[in-house]
């Protein structure tokens, strides 16, 4: 028996994680720690964070040290590969953080399901998502989207793709007064207006949203979205799991996503503790078959959480006088090490002198 | 219970015509009237707490969660670009961001433009629309002075009335955006004290409805 000392939120929950992965089948997979650059310049679009950190090899070829741990997994699945992949994994992402010119290291535990992705597919990575967050605190918040909603409507303004990035960007910030201003300034019409507008106003429990959601059905990626949707919130409920929000602003990269996107959060943590979604694109930009999804938890937040800490038994002290107590000494450390205590052992001040 | 709902203002006249919007909608805070010492003020029956913060600071404390929601202007807003929800338009601390310099000073388009601002990500966004290649100066006080000692050829800055630049020979050339201050509130907060922050962006939005 050895007694534990005491661990950072964030290992603890990396233990936990990969245990309750494994519980359904998820593989580790363990990788390098860096990628060949020219890998993440052809996938740039697939970035989160545009900076990736580079270095040269003693050959003086540009590697990149990982900025994301799901490209690289999508590159390791083989064309001939048993599909559906479960994977997990564990490991450190280095991302410069929002206005911050330096880069930081993000330790990131999470999993991807690759292959046809069913309803069930679907369902099964949302509730280990839910599980997640439940394991950290009865109280969190997973918020549930799918960006072909959005893209269905914004399609509609026959607007330029800058336009609608910058209408996207108004969704994202719960911001329909410019929302309305800049459809305006566009000619588009006060209906349709209207329906972005409420993307961005729109959330609540899946049953609250989606009634209201259903007068959102304009063309046939919206009706994909909002049926897609309710299958998803209802297969979730029906397996007894909590209830997700609905947060029809949250649209993240359009670029990356291109399904049901989700966000998890934890009272207290002023970021997404959880984000994933669902991203095809990357596997046929990849030429690979099937479909993906799968979430990373970005556990680094987690030692911000205000938990009692666990207080650490006291070593024991020893102390020894000089050269001729160190095999005494010793042997007492190790016994009492043996029987799971910890110790601390430290020359005698009066021995110093002598 | 009610969750508790933190208000961050901005220092000054702008922090204190939105106090009295909060005020006239039911999150008064008496206390916060009287002049003494203190940062922080509450009110225990309404659950609301209210504090100052340097007006540039404000999207900062939101966007981390120290407040659930704040008052900042479009320029700070744009400027540094806070992850934050921006829920409405207060109409109030109206003005405008503005390229201004002496006459003339745009036309001179051989060379690369000096802009002396404090907001540099607004200044190179404007001119990168025009595909102007610019020099940015940083300064933090008192722009109006560059062009007239040759630091640069024109200012982005925000103009109220236009009084300062007139009695230093400037005018306003072009328009960058116009400001107003903002309702904002952390992404966190509002999902997790959803009731309540909506009840009162709901208020704000039908008093600024009724005013207008």
């Amino acid at each position: 028996m050895i007694a534990p000392a005491p661990r950072k939120r964030s290992e603890l929950a990396t233990l936990e994680l990969r245990a309750l992965y494994a519980q359904y089948g998820y593989r580790e997979f363990r990788m390098n720690k860096f990628e060949e650059y020219d890998f993440y310049a052809e996938y740039r679009s697939f970035l989160q964070a545009e900076d990736v950190l580079t270095f040269h090899d003693p050959s003086g070829k540009l590697l990149a040290l990982k900025p994301d741990i799901t490209l690289s997994i999508v590159k390791s699945i083989k064309k001939d590969a048993h599909l559906p992949a479960r994977l997990c994994y564990s490991e450190t992402v280095y991302r410069t953080d929002g206005n911050a010119a330096s880069f930081r290291e993000i330790p990131q535990v999470g999993l991807e399901f690759i292959g046809n992705i069913d309803l069930y597919a679907a369902a099964e990575v949302l509730s280990l998502a839910i599980d997640s967050l439940r394991a950290f605190s009865p109280r969190f918040i997973m918020d549930v989207s799918h960006v072909g909603l959005a893209a269905g409507l914004l399609a509609e303004t026959k607007l330029s793709a800058g336009k609608q990035a910058q209408l996207s960007a108004c969704i994202r910030a719960k911001n329909a007064h410019e929302l309305r201003a800049l459809c305006e300034e566009n000619g588009v019409d006060g209906a349709l207006t209207e329906k972005l507008a409420s993307l961005s106003s729109l959330y609540g429990t899946s049953e609250q949203v989606l009634s209201q959601a259903a007068a959102l059905d304009v063309n046939g990626a919206t009706h994909a979205a909002l049926s897609e949707l309710h299958a998803l919130c209802s297969t979730l409920k029906e397996a007894g799991l909590p209830e997700v929000n609905i947060d029809l602003s949250l649209l993240n990269d359009l670029s990356y996503y291109n399904g049901i996107i989700f966000q998890g959060f934890l009272p207290g943590i002023h970021a997404p503790v959880i984000s994933g979604g669902r991203y095809d694109s990357l596997l046929r930009k990849m030429h690979k078959q099937g479909g993906a999804i799968g979430f990373a938890v970005n556990v680094g937040l987690l030692d911000s959480l205000d938990t009692p800490k666990e207080k650490a038994e006291e070593p024991l002290s020893l102390s020894y006088a000089d050269d001729g107590g160190a095999a005494a000494a010793l042997k007492t450390a190790r016994a009492l090490a043996a029987e799971g205590k910890r110790i601390l052992v430290e020359k005698s001040p009066s021995g110093q002198k002598g | 219970m009610q969750d508790w709902i933190s208000v961050a203002l901005p220092k000054g006249r702008l922090g204190e015509k939105a106090y009295d919007l909060f005020e006239r909608i039911g999150y008064g805070c008496p206390s916060i009237r009287e002049d003494n010492r203190k940062l922080i003020f509450e009110n225990e029956e309404a659950r609301v707490r209210y504090f100052w913060a340097k007006p540039s600071d404000v999207s900062i404390y939101v966007e981390r969660g120290a407040a659930d929601v704040g008052v900042a202007g479009k320029d700070i807003l744009l400027e540094y670009a806070p992850d934050v929800y921006e829920l409405n338009d207060l109409k109030m601390g109206r003005c405008r961001m503005m390229v201004a310099g002496q006459p003339g000073a745009l036309e001179e388009t051989g060379r690369t433009l000096r802009v002396a601002t404090k907001f540099p990500r607004i200044a190179a966004k404007h001119f990168a629309a025009q595909s102007r290649e610019i020099e940015i100066i940083k300064l933090n006080g008192s722009i109006e002075i560059a062009p007239l000692l040759g630091l640069s050829d024109v200012i982005v800055d925000i103009v109220e009335t236009g009084t300062t630049l007139k009695e230093n020979g400037l005018i306003p050339l072009e328009e960058v955006v116009p400001i107003s201050a903002r309702f904002i509130a952390n992404r966190v907060s509002y999902k997790f004290k959803n009731e309540r922050m909506r009840e009162m962006q709901e208020r704000i939005g039908a008093l600024i409805a009724e005013k207008q």
